[in-house]
């Protein structure tokens, strides 16, 4: 076989696989929305989408209330999540030794490696009863899910960033230093804007996977399908509705938790728009050429 | 009086000695060259008067060097001060990716000015002085990044200038730049200094004799000779000299 030919096989080989990839999730999608599209058909899109009532045994099925327990629970975790997980990044890149920072390195990567039963079951046993006794309740709430999902997304908050303070060119650094610049004042006016086009996909990764995460959100939020009325209250969110009942749903009720996970699916994707939106906003902002 | 005196100076990066006994003096308002092939010592020497090379973090140092009769590297010495008195212009033109005017007004806004009128016209001055204000001035909220190499280069000087500085250390300022933008940094050191001290480090022995007034030839981490550059180009007293800058090496 000639070069030139080999070459034409591994990039139509390479061609094909990614269109493998490609095609598997589209084939999800596809059957998400097939199976779904009942449930929205039957008991109306608006409804469906704004109706506050979730009672699969009266024929309700209204979602809003675990939009709402989604977003509250993800917004909440990045509150928490994104001062530690940026300040952690850049301590790590910028003011810690070699030492210091190849011993963080590998405990947030281990922290990664964590599975999410793990963390909700650290929820459970530590944080329900600590959150019970300090701020009443039955201490399943948005609030100690909140908690559980920041640790969890620490790790991609923080190695994306990380990543993506590091690859300020040095150049930035010793013409901000070489005019005076205290380290604080390089870091603060110089490496942190032109590394926040990075830092903000490390953030929307984050979101997405709070957003996504469903197993450890279910063992601490109290999985009640009613509107939250503060931060200490129980909710559910649109992953563990999903999960909490697809072992004994049929009919409409089957299709309705279908319907749930295209909510998810385009509640994901609005974060996404919006979060790309920002960040092309902001790399203008600062300049742009060579970001 | 002598800005800039280096007495018995030694340099090390770890293990590696790279400076060796180095003894050397600049007069004020003049252009020193440090001349010599790659890997002598003129970067370290350079970066050694603004502290540049206390980033890395092996570096360590012997003997002393005084701005003012100052010691640079007493405990007492206030780096970030140090720097503003002591500019760098650096050999690859790295403007901020900010604008144009942020890129000037960036060392006066660090150093607690935020008078913004002050600020203007300091901007306008250093831009001036840089000889760049002409190409700029309608184009000063755009990205630096959109400049070319020279002009990037001569808004760096700008940048450096706006700090008010006493002296001026360029580390082979025109080695990434073409011929007719080289010309225009030359000139630019010429009328600079009257105003501020200035070492220029370069591998271009034609650019050392047009700017600069004394040369230094470096080697192996030594000053070989140092003399005015007139006399050091047309009879180097040390036979390496001659041979350095009749091009025999190097």
């Amino acid at each position: 076989m000639t070069k030139i030919a080999a070459e034409a096989l591994i990039e139509k080989s390479l061609f094909i696989l990614a269109l493998f990839s490609c095609f598997v999730i589209l084939i999800i999608l596809c059957f998400i929305f097939f199976e779904g599209f009942p449930a929205i058909q039957e008991y109306g899109f608006f409804k469906f989408l704004f109706g506050t009532i979730w009672s699969p045994n009266d024929g309700q099925f209204g979602v809003f209330d675990m939009i709402i327990g989604s977003l509250y629970v993800t917004f909440i975790a990045l509150i928490i999540a994104i001062p530690l997980s940026i300040s952690c990044a850049t301590f790590m890149a910028e003011v810690a030794s070699n030492k210091v920072r190849n011993f963080l390195k590998p405990v947030v990567q281990t922290l990664s490696g964590i599975p999410s039963v793990v963390y909700g079951f650290f929820g459970l046993i530590i944080l329900v009863p600590f959150v019970r006794s300090q701020f009443g309740g039955t201490g399943f709430s948005i609030f100690t899910a909140a908690i559980i999902l920041s640790i969890m997304i620490l790790p991609t908050i923080i190695s994306v960033s990380y990543d993506s303070l590091r690859s300020v060119p040095q150049d930035y650094k010793e013409a901000s230093l070489g005019l005076g610049a205290t380290n604080w004042q390089t870091i603060r006016r110089v490496v942190f804007p032109s590394a926040l086009p990075g830092i903000i996909t490390a953030i929307i990764l984050g979101m997405s996977r709070a957003v996504g995460e469903t197993l450890a959100v279910i063992m601490v939020v109290g999985n009640v399908a009613k509107m939250p009325s503060s931060i200490f209250s129980p909710a559910r969110t649109l992953t563990s509705n999903i999960a909490l009942e697809m072992s004994y749903a049929t009919g409409i009720h089957y299709n309705a938790l279908f319907a749930t996970a295209v909510v998810l699916f385009m509640l994901i994707m609005l974060l996404l728009v919006v979060a790309n939106y920002v960040q092309r906003k902001y790399s203008i902002d600062i300049g742009g050429g060579t970001l | 009086m002598y800005k800039i005196i280096a007495k018995h100076l030694n340099t090390y990066f770890g293990d590696a000695h790279i400076l060796k006994d180095i003894n050397f003096k600049v007069a004020e308002n003049t252009v020193t060259a440090l001349i010599g092939p790659s890997g002598c010592g003129k970067s370290t020497f350079l970066r050694s008067i603004n502290r540049m090379n206390d980033l890395i973090p092996t570096f360590k140092r012997e003997g002393t060097l005084l701005l003012d009769e100052e010691d640079i590297y007493s405990p007492e010495m206030d780096v970030v001060n140090l720097r503003r008195k002591v500019g760098m212009v650096f050999q690859k033109p790295n403007p901020f990716p900010k604008s144009i005017f942020d890129n000037v007004s960036y060392g006066l806004k660090i150093h607690g000015i935020d008078d913004e009128g002050f600020i203007e016209q300091r901007v306008e001055e250093s831009l001036k002085s840089a000889a760049i204000w002409d190409e700029v001035k309608d184009k000063l909220d755009q990205s630096a990044m959109s400049l070319s190499g020279g002009q990037q280069q001569r808004l760096c000087i700008a940048r450096t200038i706006a700090n008010n500085p006493e002296v001026i250390l360029m580390d082979e300022p025109c080695s990434a730049l073409d011929p007719i933008s080289t010309l225009k940094i030359e000139d630019l050191i010429h009328k600079l200094k009257k105003d501020y001290t200035i070492i220029i480090v370069t591998h271009n022995m034609q650019q050392a004799s047009r700017v600069s007034d004394y040369t230094s030839f470096f080697l192996n981490g030594e000053i070989i000779e140092s003399d005015e550059t007139e006399r050091l180009f047309v009879s180097p007293k040390e036979q390496k000299t001659e041979e350095y800058i009749t091009g025999r090496f190097g």
